[in-house]
């Protein structure tokens, strides 16, 4: 149990591009807990143009909804915590919001170093625009041209094990050197170098004259290994000082800040690296943030993080990224329902001029389940390919933003996520119905207690345990038997068929073991059901999830209608679909 | 909760300011009179440059040796054929300027040419008075006189003689509407849906389209045209509002400007403006909501009509789709009272 004595109350603020949120933790009966949250608009843009407005009114609201004076009457929050009880001891705060990151980068050879900073590049809320590699066959004023061109605000400088080449550093080196000589100070993209670390010294000496360098461990130390977090961690850094330039506001409010300001996914994924130590090593944890403009994936199995932030990919304005590129058709196909394709082009393309506009049909909400299924695929599909060491084996999975976290019922919710990342083997679900992720994962260097407490408080909403066989058995054909044994002693036997979606007789919070019987053959499933494995129920309880990955959906539309309503109806009403 | 608003208004001060993003030249003056389409701010950037090598071309031992054989300084014009640098000595070698172009660089027995560049231009895009120089970047420029506010636009900028072409605020524009009597003109119609119709009113040409809406399968050609094209209310099939459609129309034949810009994180909407010779103050640009305020509604099934807020509902309200929101209770112009969530509304004003 924490000290009373030792506690600080938190106050986590977290500025989306539609909404900031201000979260309240404090310790109550000598265990931490999530208080309160209070919402208002984000006021980045027209026509206040500064961050701070949105801040207080959404630190206002969170006062009037906890009770807690927590600003001033001069318009500051209150740090620390007064005498009266009113104000907070920290304020951590995040950010997913501001134009998207013109990143460029630069390494040595195409299919080692250049890969590595391209993964690197998708930890942020960036774009790579152009890549400039050794091999690249233009000449270097051509280069030149195309860098200038990318308007970059951050190079991504790798190259070389750290025994390597230091030539072909080199040359990169001056190519930055002839555009930072071209461009007027306020212009010049700042420079992150991650390669050959004997050359670390001399390039931050050289490139420090002409623009800002930061420079971190070598992301390819040698050639069979990756290792992107202390870039990651780096580039977040420089991420933020991007922002401090580009919203106005944001300087003030890193100055009262008790951690330093972090992009939301990163801290995210700063959680998720942490608790991929308690759970299991082999299968690992993941993180899902679907935004409004960006949607971010942070998976870490055994402390390895692999983060990726796909900006212009999410439920308002990052709808356009969808409609750009997936065809419509990947989208309705996740309709149960018929409406029309101009209907549904029109609906979202008039969501990314109105983000913040909620469905009030049942026709409009049909609209965006279905690109959110589609968002979670391409995303998913999308990390997958970038980081082919990972599956969807995950164990568990947290998945936030407000389009999941404020859906029509937990069910749905949950039947979102299993459609869109199809995960396999077993698995427990849960919500973050506040954006707890990211407050956490800011606050955690300073305060290891707070994360851990809420994390055990229920503050995250434990949808359904699933367990997720992979068969290619014909449909309806049985692949497994389960045995579940209660605490009181009660069996029951359930045969599962290929294509069905179970539901289990597991109520919320009641615990029950598994064993797998009689396995159909190539069935792949998680080992540890052969011995028995306990699992919990959650808000909707548990589910066999034995509907196939990759997910089948019938081509005939009507019949595809017909499947994606009882699988609905099977998740709702927990009757066999 | 922090409204958005949408400007309709018949009378209003306008103030805009435009600014390079990058250093330049800003050529209007405080006082001086600027129509929408006039440039008020240019800068050139560089888009193509040439490297050469002295060094290498000359045999230089050294950057430094290299560089006392180099003739040119940073900023000086060359021509095609210039002497950039020269080796003296018996058998003197020389290294000339391959194209016409400006000294960008000369540093480690090395030259950089800018050989090419481009003008970038803002454009006043409000028809008005400049009141403001930042130097190097730009001006404001205030205006009085109608101000529609859009949706969406396609970053373009024109003015010219509005002509509404439309007979209700969801009539569908057809090819036949668009005849050659419009060449030159601001046209306002309801809903176009149909790529030949947006194909004619830019072989017309006109100066100006504004319409109510367009089918999004448009969108890319809406895009390409090289005129502005505006949104007033988005995508699919929706009437012009009933506040702008009266606006438009009792301003036929009146001069306008068209500003379709469109960019949502540097405050930029669409705007139709209708300079007019009377003083007004500005319009407030953030409101909360509260009772008694006119409003849009969008997302359906009310999306597009315009309505009083009678009541702001406590807490959370259920709706039709079985999400909850804050909501509030608006009565539309036909006197039904409906519920909306707060996150569709958009206070008209």
């Amino acid at each position: 149990m924490t000290s009373i004595v030792d506690a600080e109350s938190l106050l986590a603020v977290d500025i989306g591009s539609v909404n900031t949120r201000a979260l309240l933790f404090d310790v109550v009966d000598g265990q931490y807990k999530f208080l309160a949250a209070g919402v208002a608009a984000s006021t980045h843009a027209a026509p206040f143009f500064d961050l701070a407005e949105g801040v207080h009114n959404a630190v206002t609201r969170l006062q009037e909804v906890s009770g807690r004076p927590l600003i001033s009457l001069d318009s500051r929050i209150l740090i620390p915590t007064q005498a009266d009880g009113s104000g907070v001891d920290r304020l951590a705060i995040t950010l997913s919001v501001g134009p998207e990151i013109h990143i460029v980068t630069m390494g040595l050879l195409a299919d080692v170093s250049h890969e590595s900073a391209q993964r690197l590049a998708a930890t942020t809320y960036g774009t790579v625009l152009e890549k400039i590699g050794l091999n690249d066959s233009r000449r270097q004023d051509a280069q030149l041209d195309a860098l200038l061109a990318a308007r970059a605000d951050i190079i991504l400088l790798a190259g070389g094990t750290d025994r390597g080449a230091s030539r072909s550093v080199g040359k990169l080196v001056e190519l930055i050197l002839l555009a930072c000589k071209t461009l007027p100070g306020e212009a010049r993209p700042a420079v992150l170098y991650c390669g050959n670390q004997s050359l670390s010294k001399r390039i931050q000496e050289v490139l420090g004259k002409q623009t800002r360098i930061h420079a971190a461990p070598n992301i390819r130390p040698t050639i069979d290994v990756e290792d992107l977090l202390p870039a990651a961690t780096e580039l977040s850094l420089m991420t933020i000082k991007q922002r401090e330039k580009q919203l106005h506001g944001l300087g003030a409010l890193a100055s009262i800040s008790s951690v330093p300001v972090m992009p939301g996914a990163s801290a995210m994924a700063r959680l998720v690296r942490f608790l991929s130590g308690l759970y299991d090593p082999v299968k690992g944890v993941l993180g899902v943030d679907m935004g409004s403009s960006a949607t971010a994936f942070a998976a870490a199995v055994a402390g390895k993080l692999s983060l990726n932030v796909f900006n212009r990919l999410g439920m308002g304005s990052g709808l356009a990224g969808l409609l750009e590129q997936v065809p419509l058709s990947e989208i309705t196909r996740w309709l149960p329902v018929d409406i029309a394709d101009e209907e549904v082009r029109d609906y979202l393309w008039q969501k990314t001029l109105y983000p913040a506009m909620l469905p009030m049909t049942a026709t409009a909400l049909a609209i965006e389940e279905a690109a959110a299924r589609q968002v979670l695929r391409l995303a998913s599909t999308q990390m997958l390919e970038r980081a082919p060491q990972l599956s969807m084996a995950f164990e568990p999975i947290f998945a936030g933003g407000a389009f999941l976290a404020q859906g029509v019922s937990p069910a749905r919710s949950l039947l979102t996520l299993l459609d869109g990342l199809q995960p396999t083997g077993v698995t427990a679900l849960f919500l973050d119905p506040h954006g707890l992720m990211t407050a956490l994962g800011a606050i955690a260097p300073q305060n290891t207690v707070l994360p851990v407490q809420i994390l055990e408080s229920g503050a995250f909403i434990n949808l359904a345990s699933v367990i997720c066989p992979v068969s290619r058995a014909r449909p309806d054909s049985i692949i497994m038997q389960l045995r579940l044994e209660y605490d009181d002693g009660n069996t029951l036997r359930l045969d599962i068929r290929q294509g069905t979606l179970v539901p289990l007789p597991v109520r919320h919070g009641q615990a029950v073991k598994v064993f797998l019987k009689n396995a159909a053959r190539g069935l792949e499933v998680d080992p540890r059901l052969a011995k028995g494995f306990k699992i919990y129920g959650g808000v909707c309880g548990a589910f066999v999830d034995a509907r196939g990955r990759p997910l089948h959906l019938p081509s005939d539309p009507a019949k595809r209608r017909e499947q994606l309503l009882q699988w609905s109806q099977a998740i709702e009403t927990r009757r066999t679909a | 909760m922090l409204a958005p608003v949408n400007h309709i208004l018949g009378l209003t001060n306008i103030r805009r300011r435009r600014l390079l993003p990058v250093a330049g030249n800003v050529l209007v003056r405080v006082g001086q009179r600027v129509s929408a389409s006039d440039v008020i701010a240019e800068a050139n950037i560089a888009t193509r440059h040439m490297l050469l090598d002295i060094r290498r071309s000359l045999g230089g031992a050294s950057a430094a040796e290299t560089e006392r054989w180099i003739v040119r300084h940073e900023g000086d014009k060359v021509a095609a054929g210039d002497v950039i640098a020269e080796k003296g000595g018996l058998f003197s070698r020389i290294v000339r300027a391959p194209v016409s172009g400006t000294v960008a660089m000369v540093a480690g027995g090395r030259v950089l040419l800018e050989v090419e560049s481009q003008p970038f231009q803002i454009q006043a895009a409000t028809p008005g008075v400049v009141t403001e120089i930042y130097p190097e970047r730009g001006a404001q420029i205030e205006t009085n006189g109608a101000l529609i506010q859009g949706a969406w636009g396609n970053g373009r900028v024109s003015e010219g003689t509005l002509l509404p072409i439309l007979h209700s605020p969801d009539e569908v524009l057809t090819g036949e509407m668009l005849d050659v009597s419009l060449r030159g003109a601001v046209v306002a119609a309801g809903h176009c849906r149909d790529l030949k119709v947006l194909r004619a009113a830019a072989d017309l040409p006109l100066r100006g389209l504004i319409l109510g809406s367009i089918s999004s399968e448009l969108l890319a050609s809406a895009a390409a045209l090289d005129f502005p094209l505006i949104l007033l209310e988005g995508f699919g099939r929706v009437p012009m509002n009933d506040a702008a459609y009266r606006l438009i129309v009792s301003s036929e034949k009146r001069d306008v400007s068209l500003n379709a810009a469109y960019n949502p994180p540097l405050g930029e909407r669409p705007e139709l403006i209708i300079p007019l010779a009377a003083n007004a103050p500005s319009a407030a640009d953030s409101v909360y909501f509260q009772p008694d305020q006119a409003v849009r509604i969008q997302g359906e099934p009310y999306r597009g009509k315009m309505g009083v807020i009678v009541h702001i509902r406590p807490g959370l309200t259920v709706l039709p789709s079985g999400l909850r929101a804050a909501a509030a209770d608006v009565r539309l112009e036909n006197d039904a009272v409906v519920t909306v969530p707060l996150a569709n509304l958009e206070v008209i004003g």
